[in-house]
């Protein structure tokens, strides 16, 4: 805890982020986010010749998209939904008065079309499910989104609002499981041109419940997930950075992607934590970019 | 104790094929069990018989077929059920 403590309280003095009063939603400074931008086109420099089509999505989706992506079935503690105020002129002096005197004003804002992100593939599947079949040669897409969790944390690699970028495959289960092995030897590569100590394991999604606890033993059973793993505010406890996710056909059936023989398409993603990994820079090799060792400010374009 | 395992599958497995159909040793999973599905057999299985999974048993393997859900339920409620 104390730790952790002490890398937000070193993060806030060297302003490279932004207290904003509440756990896990921070401003981020220009020396902060060029980190990430810069991390981000090491990502590119390693996958943008796989030719993946690109695509950006803002922070919030579809709700009703949302709730047939069975979001809720597994993780309804972590979801955020976008609620906005619908009355008339008398519902609104009912609100003000409320907030005059400090009540709930918010029970009684109503629910809109619109659901925070939880993960930036989330848009994507419906998405391409609405084209038709796949092409032969499969899908493959570049995704990067805000994403909302709530898990209000002073862990700094925990926070409400992040960044994910993800490539996401769709085609054979051979095709995305040899995506998925591909981008665990490169995360490995990426991030020891960056000075970072990584592990690979397997890891489970935290699934609501005691229901949850039987879908984390599935996924772990099955080897469906593997996050690589980096000490950002504990050497004990690393932290994850990237996901190297296989859902088998679970969403090809869901959101009715096919391959071009009609057969239901096996889907993967990898995902990086943009912000975890600029932290993990941070706690490795100090607050001061300017301080960084030279291999790691050469791999990311600084200049000397 | 079989009977009421596969009147609970017939309920939450949402199987595409009648449970009467499948033997007693039959994969679950490859009848069209899904991961999903499988949690909720569980459960139902719970309350059905009054127990509670612990974390050893809270795996696919133990929802494999009738027979090793069986045998999962049996060492829950003890050995006299369990000859039935
Ligand atoms: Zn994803």
């Amino acid at each position: 805890m104390d730790m952790q403590t002490s890398l937000l309280d070193r993060l806030f003095d060297s302003g490279l982020l932004i207290d904003t009063g509440v756990e896990g939603l921070y401003g981020r400074s220009g020396a902060f986010e060029d980190v990430i931008a810069r991390f981000e086109r090491l990502i590119d420099a390693f996958g943008g010749a796989d030719g993946a089509e690109a695509m950006r999505f803002p922070p919030g989706m579809n709700r009703a998209h949302f709730e047939t992506s069975g979001y809720m079935k597994s993780f309804p503690q972590l979801a955020g939904t976008v609620h906005s105020f619908c009355g008339g002129d008398a519902d609104h002096m009912n609100l003000l008065q409320c907030m005059e005197v400090n009540g709930d004003w918010t029970k009684d804002q109503k629910a809109t079309d619109i659901v925070l992100t939880p993960a930036a593939c989330y848009p994507l599947y419906p998405t391409i499910a609405k084209r038709g079949r796949l092409p032969a040669k499969g899908g493959l897409y570049d995704l990067q989104s805000y994403c909302f969790r709530h898990e209000p944390s002073n862990d700094p690699a925990r926070q409400q609002l992040f960044r994910m970028r993800e490539y996401v495959c769709m085609g054979t289960q051979e095709h995305v499981t040899e995506f998925r092995q591909t981008w665990m030897d490169r995360g490995l590569e990426m991030m020891a041109k960056v000075g970072l100590d990584v592990t690979i394991d397997v890891a489970n999604d935290p699934f609501f419940g005691r229901a949850g606890r039987m879908m984390a033993n599935n996924q772990r059973d099955q080897n469906l997930k593997f996050e690589l793993l980096i000490p950002v505010t504990s050497a004990a406890k690393p932290t994850a950075c990237m996901s190297f996710n296989y859902h088998q056909d679970a969403f090809g059936a869901k959101w009715g992607l096919n391959l071009e023989n009609g057969d239901v398409a096996h889907t993967a993603c990898v995902g990086f934590g943009l912000e975890r990994i600029a932290l993990a820079l941070f706690a490795r090799h100090g607050m001061d970019i300017a301080l960084w060792p030279a291999e790691v400010r050469k791999t990311l374009g600084y200049q000397d | 104790m079989k009977q009421k395992i596969r009147d609970i599958l017939g309920k939450h497995g949402g199987l595409p094929v009648p449970v009467e159909t499948l033997a007693d040793d039959a994969d679950l999973y490859a009848a069209g069990l899904s991961s999903f599905a499988s949690v909720q057999v569980m459960l139902g299985i719970e309350e059905a018989f009054d127990v509670e999974f612990p974390d050893n048993l809270l795996n696919r393997k133990s929802f494999q077929s009738v027979d090793a859900i069986t045998r999962a339920v049996s060492s829950l409620v003890g050995n006299a059920e369990a000859a039935e």
